[in-house]
């Protein structure tokens, strides 16, 4: 059964999402129970994949008893499992969530939403778990038809705004695929572990920096690196509630996770420092994203397009890590850490924006006046996930930024530290607002103007809503915690090890 | 020239790639209709099917079957030479499908996108957002 565990991630949501598909228009109430039903499925499968990573260490599945490089290997370490087990819980987690949201965003589709959501998720681990170059292009794909798709079920705006993200992604898609043919013709494998074996006595061939170029360019557009991200506001702002989510957390990450895994799976770190020295443009480039996201998101007054710029300077931040993995002896402790940081928070915030948007229809954060009182719960996790996101220790925010500081101060690029500064202030202006609005200024209604002792309606979110946004919440801090104990570093030390960087003393 | 010349003509098959992926790209970035768009983004990954499909070319070959399978002959060495190299064509199978989907989801939006605004071309579509922002406001 432990030996299956890979591959019963993937086809238990993709089976259950084509048999959503036959069945869900004749029983409709059927579909949401599947679905949840899946996605607990795929959670346990990924816990228990952990526990036996940790005890047995990698693991390796042959795709219908092929061996490689003949057959598609899936593959199971540190790094792929840690990205299970969160991808599988923001899945579940905002599943549970979106039940209602969809039930009343889009009455007569509700089980196409599910059917697609469920394929999702399929491509999203499929991308964690394999081991091959071509199934990962062939589940990016995947994942972002069915993103595209998704996003394009909203309103007017939102087609168009699915239209251009799938233009600017399908670009992406092929920049990939290009990079892959060139690593094909130099090598003749598409194995991954394979290609690390294979490509160090070639490293100094032009086919290979190419592919690495394009690779790194594809998957940039992917993650919306900040001079490729143009598509990325519109699409998290327009699309549906529940897709914009699942978009901003599992789906980022996920093609995140997909570049790091090439970069140091396939070409390796010794590449990196010994050929193409491209990090250091990587770090200036990340800390553009910084600034730049940090500064739009300051001037939006539309809450969920604010978290969109907003996540563009947390992709920065990854990004950021990644650029000084090479020449820190933390290697990417910062940049797992924020990865999971960023997605409990972000799910946090955007729940409590969908949660606005459901129950009141308040997109703008000018009219968020007097929320404080009229959805007490929903705003106090806002402010606990802003809190957490500015950087009050113990929460998950002060974290990463507190690991990414010394990753900088012990690679020696000291003006990333004003940059972190200065993002944090901008961060700190931009959520005060919030702050300020909900529970500071007066509301605008007339009859509550002279009188701020009435007691006002309390009109919370339903339980399946507020449930999940309370979990996410606490979660922050606690993850904090977590990391501040110490109780992962023999992990974090491990996956390290495995990429050949740097251990925490 | 006349070095040049032969240049080319020896690497025409990434010449003709490198030339349908700047259409492609050039009918995706200025064009304004999103039909050609869609239109350039289809010329841009047949120009990736091409130049995975050519790499897998080889002179004085077959095609990947078998000779002397039945032959009771098996002593007959096979010689990887003979034969073309079937995994970049089996590769370009499944982008070709993922081709097929990108352009089905492409045109059902096309569809929605024309019943919503009543027009495909991108300025008059930006010119009624904008309208309809300063309305809300």
């Amino acid at each position: 059964m432990g030996q299956q565990l890979p591959v019963i991630i993937i086809i238990v949501p993709l089976i259950a999402s084509l048999v959503i598909s036959f069945i869900g228009w004749r029983y409709k109430r059927f579909t949401f129970f599947l679905a949840i039903t899946a996605l607990f499925v795929c959670l346990i499968s990924s816990v228990s994949l952990f526990g036996i990573v940790l005890n047995q260490g990698d693991m390796q599945y042959h795709m219908g008893g092929w061996m490689p490089p003949m057959g598609i290997e899936y593959k199971v370490d540190h790094l792929a499992v840690f990205m299970l087990v969160l991808i599988s819980f923001l899945g579940f987690l905002t599943a549970v969530y979106s039940k209602k949201i969809v039930e009343k965003e889009m009455p007569d589709k509700v089980f196409l939403f599910w059917c697609l959501y469920l394929l999702l998720i399929t491509g999203l681990l499929g991308i964690i778990v394999t081991g091959d170059l071509f199934n990962l292009f062939v589940l990016l794909e995947v994942a972002s038809l069915t993103g595209y798709s998704l996003v394009a079920v909203g309103n007017k705006r939102a087609t168009v705004a699915g239209f251009r993200y799938l233009i600017i992604g399908t670009i992406g898609a092929c920049f990939y695929l290009l990079g892959v043919g060139y690593l094909y013709i130099a090598t003749g494998t598409l194995n991954m572990g394979e290609l690390a074996q294979l490509l160090p006595a070639i490293y100094e061939s032009k086919t290979v920096i190419t592919s690495f170029v394009f690779i790194f360019i594809g998957f940039a557009i992917k993650i919306a690196l900040f001079p490729l991200h143009a598509w990325q506001p519109d699409a998290y702002t327009h699309a549906p509630s529940a897709v914009s989510i699942i978009i901003s957390t599992a789906v980022a990450k996920t093609f995140i996770y997909a570049l790091i895994r090439i970069i140091f799976s396939v070409y390796t770190i010794n590449f990196i420092k010994t050929v193409l020295p491209v990090f250091n443009i990587i770090c200036w480039i990340a800390a553009m994203a910084i600034i730049v996201g940090s500064v739009y998101a300051i001037v939006q007054d539309n809450l969920k397009r604010m978290l969109a710029y907003s996540s563009i300077a947390n992709v920065g931040y990854i990004v950021l890590g990644i650029g000084l993995a090479a020449s820190t002896s933390l290697g990417l402790t910062p940049v797992i850490m924020h990865l999971l940081n960023h997605a409990i928070i972000k799910s946090a915030m955007f729940m409590v924006a969908c949660g606005f948007i459901y129950k009141f229809n308040l997109w703008n954060i000018s009219d968020f006046t007097g929320l404080s009182r009229k959805m007490p719960y929903s705003a106090l996790v806002l402010i606990i996930a802003s809190l957490a996101m500015i950087g009050l220790p113990p929460g998950a925010g002060f974290v990463s930024k507190w690991y990414l500081i010394l990753a900088v101060i012990d690679a020696g690029q000291y003006p990333f530290v004003a940059v972190i500064f200065i993002s944090t202030l901008l961060m700190l202006v931009y959520f005060w607002r919030i702050i300020e609005t909900m529970y500071i200024k007066p509301p605008n209604e007339p009859e509550n103007k002279f009188d701020q002792q009435t007691p006002v309606e309390v009109q919370e979110l339903p339980g399946s809503m507020l449930i999940p946004s309370v979990i996410m919440a606490a979660l922050t801090f606690i993850i904090g915690l977590v990391w501040i104990s110490g109780m992962l570093n023999p992990f974090l030390n491990t996956l390290n090890l495995n990429f050949g960087l740097g251990v925490i003393q | 020239m006349h070095e040049v010349l032969p240049f080319i003509i020896s690497k025409i098959n990434y010449f003709i790639y490198i030339i349908l992926m700047m259409l492609g790209m050039y009918g995706i970035f200025m064009k304004k209709n999103y039909m050609k768009k869609i239109i350039g983004l289809n010329i841009l990954q047949t120009s990736i099917i091409l130049f995975f499909i050519s790499i897998g070319a080889k002179n004085n070959a077959t095609l990947p079957i078998l000779e002397l399978q039945n032959d009771h002959d098996a002593n007959v060495a096979i010689q990887a030479v003979n034969y073309i190299n079937p995994l970049p064509h089996v590769l370009m199978l499944t982008a070709i499908v993922v081709a097929v989907a990108t352009l089905g989801v492409a045109l059902a939006m096309v569809i929605k996108i024309y019943k919503d605004y009543k027009t495909i071309e991108e300025d008059k579509i930006l010119f009624q957002t904008a309208e309809d922002t300063i309305e809300n406001e």
